[in-house]
């Protein structure tokens, strides 16, 4: 504080205050809508206060989902959307690690082809290949399968550099020392970087477990199973036509769901995400 | 840079490649090469016969009048999402910055959207916006605007706008955050001795100190805008009402996919491509991400 303005201070606290309201306020309006029955949400306007069929919404649909369009039970949708969130991120920071410590710490041929062709992958994502990455997967036999969901998004550039560039800070008197105690390659990489990775791995963890959660193009394209869907393709599969065609308080109480174990993610462990998103763009 | 200190061995390092490698060629390298060969490629509807076409797909694309305006949406789009997304959540890290007591608080509040899937963002926003049982479609209603976005192409569109924006705030405002941290005090301090009022010291001092910020964050909410909003189209307006907000990524999955046009759906997949490797090009050699002075 540069000096003191109490009117804006005050002029400061409001704007903020009526930032946090707004940005709440979808989120609010979900929640109350989770906990009322079809027919009060559609009486016009619906009510903002919490309704008392918090229990009815959330069990019918953990237990065997909506009675229009897709009727996969939240439940395992939730686990399937938790496959993705665990899965890709461990992947992702096992095959990353492992070739940007090939790239760092070893000197072979092809080297920096390998280099490119990793740098590469960030200017193909899915939605210029979605056709003939659908193709692959079939020809592969990988639809409605958790390999399919997850292999192909593990691949990372991103991943890659953010190692590389980690690895790059690490003085070079660690990997020295460790030769001339006659450590192997191996030795020196899980003795020694991957301890030292820890904080990076953290976060890049979070980052990558709200990516793999919040899936989208990828799931909607090899799923057609409805013992596949994960959560977020649930929902828009429950969305079946108009306004007054959907349950939404069943929708409702799937979006709560769908939205709480990242949003708890990204608010439990704010330091490692604020890293996370900092670090990891590029 | 270059380690001075160096392992040797004459298979290790391949090995270890190995497996990022082989993902990579399956499933980037492999369909992105399939794509360039289907988009010279004709396909009758049967999909028994195709045909060697060279460019047509590509002058088909340019001659079809939707193909062009979904350029233009896109443009538009993705310039009300930047512009938006940046302008909003400036000011409120403006101001985070400048409130000492809850600061935290207002942060951990203001992060969460990130943590939502765009589909999601788009049902909440479609269901608050919905025509006949939306809470604020009644409030407009009592101001005597006529909404309903299923069947107004503007409509429709600001709501996906407002979608987006709601859901890219947060990481614009963490970046801005960061940036406005960074600023030293020690020129703002001189700028208030000097009589500069704070907004003028906002005008003169902080917003040039973050253009560097500014300038990332444009790129990044464009690729958002251009890409990731996939999800909100097609849970909510699935590229209608007409064309009002079908963006190019929509189009590509919608011919591709549902219309089953694989020769035009691999152009369209060849040229955003094109503009994927621009705005990679652009950040990487234009952005300095890091805030200097």
């Amino acid at each position: 504080m540069v000096e003191n303005r109490p009117w804006l201070t005050f002029m400061s606290q409001a704007v903020l205050i009526l930032g946090v309201l707004a940005v709440a306020f979808p989120l609010y309006v979900t929640f109350i809508a989770s906990t009322l029955t079809l027919e009060q949400i559609m009486q016009v306007p619906m009510q903002l206060t919490p309704g008392n069929q918090l229990i009815e919404n959330y069990s019918q649909v953990l237990a065997s989902g909506s009675t229009k369009g897709s009727r996969a039970a939240a439940s395992s949708m939730l686990f399937n959307s938790l496959v993705m969130a665990l899965v890709i991120p461990l992947g992702k920071m096992a095959i990353s690690v492992i070739s940007a410590f090939a790239i760092v710490y070893f000197r072979f041929p092809l080297r920096m082809f390998f280099f490119w062709m990793i740098f590469v992958t960030l200017m193909l994502p899915v939605e210029v290949r979605i056709i003939p990455t659908f193709k692959v997967i079939a020809d592969l036999g990988m639809l409605n399968t958790y390999a399919g969901l997850t292999i192909p998004l593990i691949a990372s550039a991103t991943a890659t550099f953010l190692f590389r560039q980690f690895f790059m800070t690490i003085p070079d008197e660690l990997a020295e020392a460790a030769r001339v105690d006659g450590a192997s390659p191996m030795q020196f990489f899980v003795d020694v970087l991957l301890p030292l990775s820890k904080t990076t791995m953290a976060a890049l963890f979070v980052i990558q477990f709200i990516y793999g959660w919040n899936q989208y193009l990828w799931p909607l394209l090899i799923t057609t199973d409805e013992s596949m869907y994960t959560t977020v393709i649930g929902i828009k599969r429950m969305i079946v036509g108009s306004d007054a065609a959907n349950e939404w308080n069943l929708i409702m109480a799937t979006a709560i769901l769908a939205m709480l174990p990242p949003a708890l993610v990204v608010i439990l462990m704010q330091k490692w995400f604020v890293k996370g998103l900092v670090e990891t763009e590029k | 840079m270059e380690k001075r200190v160096v392992f040797r061995s004459a298979w290790l390092p391949y090995a270890l490649v190995a497996p990022q490698i082989v993902i990579t060629i399956l499933f980037f390298f492999w369909p992105a090469v399939q794509a360039v060969w289907y988009s010279f490629q004709l396909q009758d509807a049967f999909g028994l016969k195709t045909q060697f076409v060279g460019l047509q797909n590509y002058a088909n694309l340019f001659k079809d009048g939707n193909y062009v305006d979904s350029f233009k949406v896109t443009a538009l789009f993705s310039v009300l999402v930047a512009f938006f997304g940046i302008a909003i959540s400036l000011l409120l890290a403006t101001m985070a910055d400048r409130v000492l007591r809850g600061a935290m608080a207002y942060k951990t509040l203001l992060i969460w959207p990130y943590a939502v899937a765009p589909a999601i963002a788009g049902v909440l926003w479609a269901f608050l916006f919905a025509p006949s049982i939306g809470i604020v479609t009644y409030v407009l209603k009592g101001w005597g605007i006529d909404w309903n976005w299923i069947i107004k192409g503007d409509q429709a569109m600001l709501l996906v706008v407002i979608a987006a924006v709601w859901n890219q705030i947060s990481y614009n405002f963490l970046f801005f955050l960061a940036g406005l941290q960074s600023v030293p005090r020690s020129l703002i301090e001189a700028a208030a001795i000097d009589g500069a009022s704070p907004l003028r010291r906002f005008w003169t001092i902080v917003f040039p100190l973050l253009s560097p910020t500014t300038f990332f964050l444009l790129v990044v909410n464009i690729v958002f805008a251009f890409f990731a909003t996939f999800g909100i189209i097609d849970a909510t307006t699935q590229g209608g009402p007409g064309q009002a907000t079908n963006i190019l990524v929509y189009k590509v999955y919608h011919d591709g996919v549902k219309a089953a046009d694989l020769g035009g759906s691999s152009a369209q997949s060849v040229i955003l491509m094109f503009i994927v490797i621009a705005l990679t090009v652009v950040q990487f050699r234009f952005v300095e991400r890091k805030v200097q002075y």
